[in-house]
């Protein structure tokens, strides 16, 4: 939130206005490595939506994670958490999610991991 | 609107799934310089405001009023397979950034604990730390020109490390080195899981 690239205005309360004084997401399956991309065909949001919600939906326009999203918007990741949950909840945003919660990562995708890393040696 | 690189910033719509790892330190260790040596992107800076967990903590003198900070994180991104990507969280290892951890713990694979031996010290928190909350990590030693040899036997002794522990050294500012380090840690996790599946069917 740093810069003013984006035109978005500093200080701690703002966040809580643009997420109507909510700092948890709906769904708890969002998280920073959540990928996402603007449903297809899109979806016109509603004349309510906020200017940052509009900038999330536009910046999704390809296959991009949150937390890229949030830094590419300089917006904090907690509020981009719950825009994009709000998002996929109506059907504007679709959400691919990293390694499922509470299950161990299975074997196979570590070997995947494993492969591609020794590729990047 | 940021618009630096925004031709090859997004990922191929054939990427599935999402991976990440942490790398935890304490300042000026090198952890924006390992995920830079690794990301194929420029590595990414995110701001998160924190509220409560730091007060108390921050000199708060000249700021009253003043009860949420920001931290910063640098990341960065490789993908790994036509369908997985990896990210690369570098994290503050001070007590007062823990609350942080949480919601970036969940869900990674594990987490790279990156230490210079010149400064031992800092990084006994984070590793006690670390083994209360059960989270699967790897040490790896970021060698400094200046800084001296020391064996992996004394640095065991030194950080307490469970026999079970993987140690390595790296140059953090070297990719191949850097990737090896994170390559160390995987494996661990991986025996980790074996382990587990081996327990749980005896």
């Amino acid at each position: 939130m740093s810069g003013s690239g984006a035109g978005f205005t500093n200080g701690a309360l703002r966040p809580y206005v643009i997420t109507k004084g909510r700092s948890r997401p709906s769904r708890n399956t969002i998280g920073v490595e959540t990928l996402l991309v603007a449903a297809d065909p899109p979806r016109a949001l509603p004349l309510s939506a906020t200017r940052e919600e509009i900038a999330l939906v536009r910046m999704c326009s390809q296959l991009l994670s949150l937390v890229e999203a949030a830094a590419h918007l300089q917006l904090p990741v907690s509020l981009v958490k719950v825009l994009a949950s709000d998002l996929v909840d109506s059907g504007h945003l679709t959400a691919r999610s990293g390694v499922p919660r509470a299950a161990q990562p299975d074997k196979q995708l570590l070997q995947e991991v494993l492969d591609g890393l020794r590729r990047l040696r | 609107m940021v618009s630096v690189g925004s031709a090859d910033r997004y990922l191929p719509d054939t990427v599935q799934q999402a991976v990440k790892i942490l790398v935890v330190g304490a300042f000026g260790v090198g952890k924006t310089t390992l995920v830079g040596s690794v990301s194929e992107i420029e590595p990414l800076r995110t701001e998160e405001v924190m509220t409560e967990a730091s007060v108390g903590v921050d000199e708060l003198a000249g700021l009253e009023g003043k009860t949420t900070t920001t931290v910063a994180m640098d990341f960065g991104r490789v993908t790994l397979s036509s369908r997985l990507v990896m990210y690369l969280f570098g994290t503050p290892g001070q007590r007062r950034f823990w609350d942080l951890w949480e919601g970036l713990a969940e869900g990674a694979l594990g987490v790279l604990v990156l230490i210079d031996t010149r400064r031992l010290e800092d990084s006994f928190d984070v590793l006690e730390q670390l083994e209360i909350r059960g989270l699967p990590f790897a040490v790896a030693i970021n060698q400094f020109p200046d800084s001296e040899l020391y064996s992996e036997e004394e640095l065991r002794g030194a950080l307490d490390l469970l026999p079970e522990t993987p140690i390595v050294t790296c140059d953090a500012r070297q990719r191949t080195s850097s990737v090896d380090a994170l390559i160390t840690l995987v494996q661990h996790v991986s025996g980790m899981g074996a382990a587990r599946a081996a327990g749980a069917a005896s």
